[in-house]
């Protein structure tokens, strides 16, 4: 530990406050643009109606080694999965999926868990119904030329 | 690679645009979502992570009712660049029990910015530890809030015992335009920081 470390611990390591949100995820998730889909006005928060990992069978970790879904690896759907029957969560998010969309993005909008949402994109990617972008692992750092669009893009707020 | 089939698809398929993200952090109520909330397109998502105490991966979750869950909630947003690039931000979860999702946040983001509170200088210095251990670059946000004294930015740089090459700015995180000054101070920092390893 670093000198600048130890000094800034001196001043004493002030409590870490942050929100209390100690209640489990059930449908009607506050979300700041109203209840996601599933929440009917009226709808209390009561407990889990599904505990999380009913709906993947216990598994807390995606099917496929290797292509790892980051929080904000985009997903999207491959054109051809109409028909083939899937379970109400899959055709939940095979539906947000029509468009390029974060697995963050999918887990708040349909009020899942990461962990969940994860679970079963890699079952859609396994299948063939979902892909992510080829390249580009999210370990890596963003390259030069990404970085430059990225403060064009923040200028042009 | 031994990635999925879904990878290796003709390029027929619409092209899935490459994410990025910048991490904002700083202690609770130093106005982490709002500054978010100013620059992002959609209003801030929550998501949530469901973690056992056993802790993150556990594969086998059968007697998990022994075992206590926790909620993480993580508020984002985002930009789109363009057609190819997404750029999401993400507040960190205030309870320092929580490491486990810095960890995760931290892997692959483009820079992270701190959020001082001059009220509560010492609620961030989780934060600026936690940054230069892991050499993510960052820059320190000094939010201004009614009713705190004002301080300049080198006496917080001085008290939070950040390096020069650290930029430290004021910021109004409810103001658009300022949060999108303290982005764009951390791109170039990131930027400038590539530097010399790029020509190498």
């Amino acid at each position: 530990m670093s000198a600048a470390h130890e000094r800034r611990g001196a001043r004493g390591r002030g409590p870490f406050h942050g929100r209390d949100r100690t209640r489990h995820w059930g449908r009607g998730h506050p979300t700041s643009e109203g209840p996601t889909s599933g929440a009917r006005p009226g709808d209390a928060p009561a407990g889990p109606l599904v505990r999380p990992y009913t709906i993947t069978k216990g598994r807390t970790r995606p099917p496929t080694e290797g292509g790892r879904l980051d929080m904000i690896t985009i997903v999207m759907a491959v054109g051809d999965h109409d028909g083939r029957p899937q379970d109400p969560e899959r055709q939940e998010i095979l539906d947000l999926c029509r468009r390029p969309i974060s697995v963050a993005e999918v887990s708040a909008r349909l009020d899942i868990p990461l962990t969940v949402v994860r679970v079963l994109l890699g079952d859609l990617i396994a299948q063939g119904d979902v892909r992510t972008r080829a390249d580009t692992p999210m370990t890596k750092l963003p390259e030069k030329k990404v970085l430059q669009a990225v403060l064009d893009g923040i200028r042009r707020l | 690679m031994a990635s999925a089939d879904s990878e290796n698809r003709p390029d027929a398929q619409e092209a899935i645009p490459q994410a990025v993200k910048i991490i904002v952090a700083g202690g609770f109520g130093a106005g982490k979502t709002t500054l978010v909330g100013a620059v992002s397109e959609i209003t801030p998502l929550s998501t949530e992570e469901v973690m056992t105490e056993a802790g993150y991966g556990v594969d086998d979750l059968s007697g998990v009712e022994s075992k206590s869950t926790t909620t993480v909630a993580l508020d984002f947003g985002r930009i789109t660049i363009d057609q190819d690039v997404v750029l999401y931000l993400f507040g960190t979860p205030g309870q320092d029990r929580f490491w486990f999702m810095w960890d995760e946040l931290a892997e692959g983001a483009l820079g992270a910015v701190v959020l001082a509170d001059t009220r509560r200088l010492d609620t961030c210095f989780h934060a600026v530890d936690f940054f230069e251990r892991r050499e993510v670059p960052f820059v320190v946000a000094v939010n201004r809030f009614d009713g705190a004294t004002s301080y300049e930015t080198e006496e917080v740089r001085e008290a939070l015992d950040v390096p020069a090459h650290v930029p430290v700015l004021m910021s109004d995180a409810r103001q658009r335009a300022s949060a999108k000054e303290v982005l764009v101070r951390l791109v170039t920092h990131v930027i400038e920081g590539r530097r010399p390893a790029l020509s190498g």
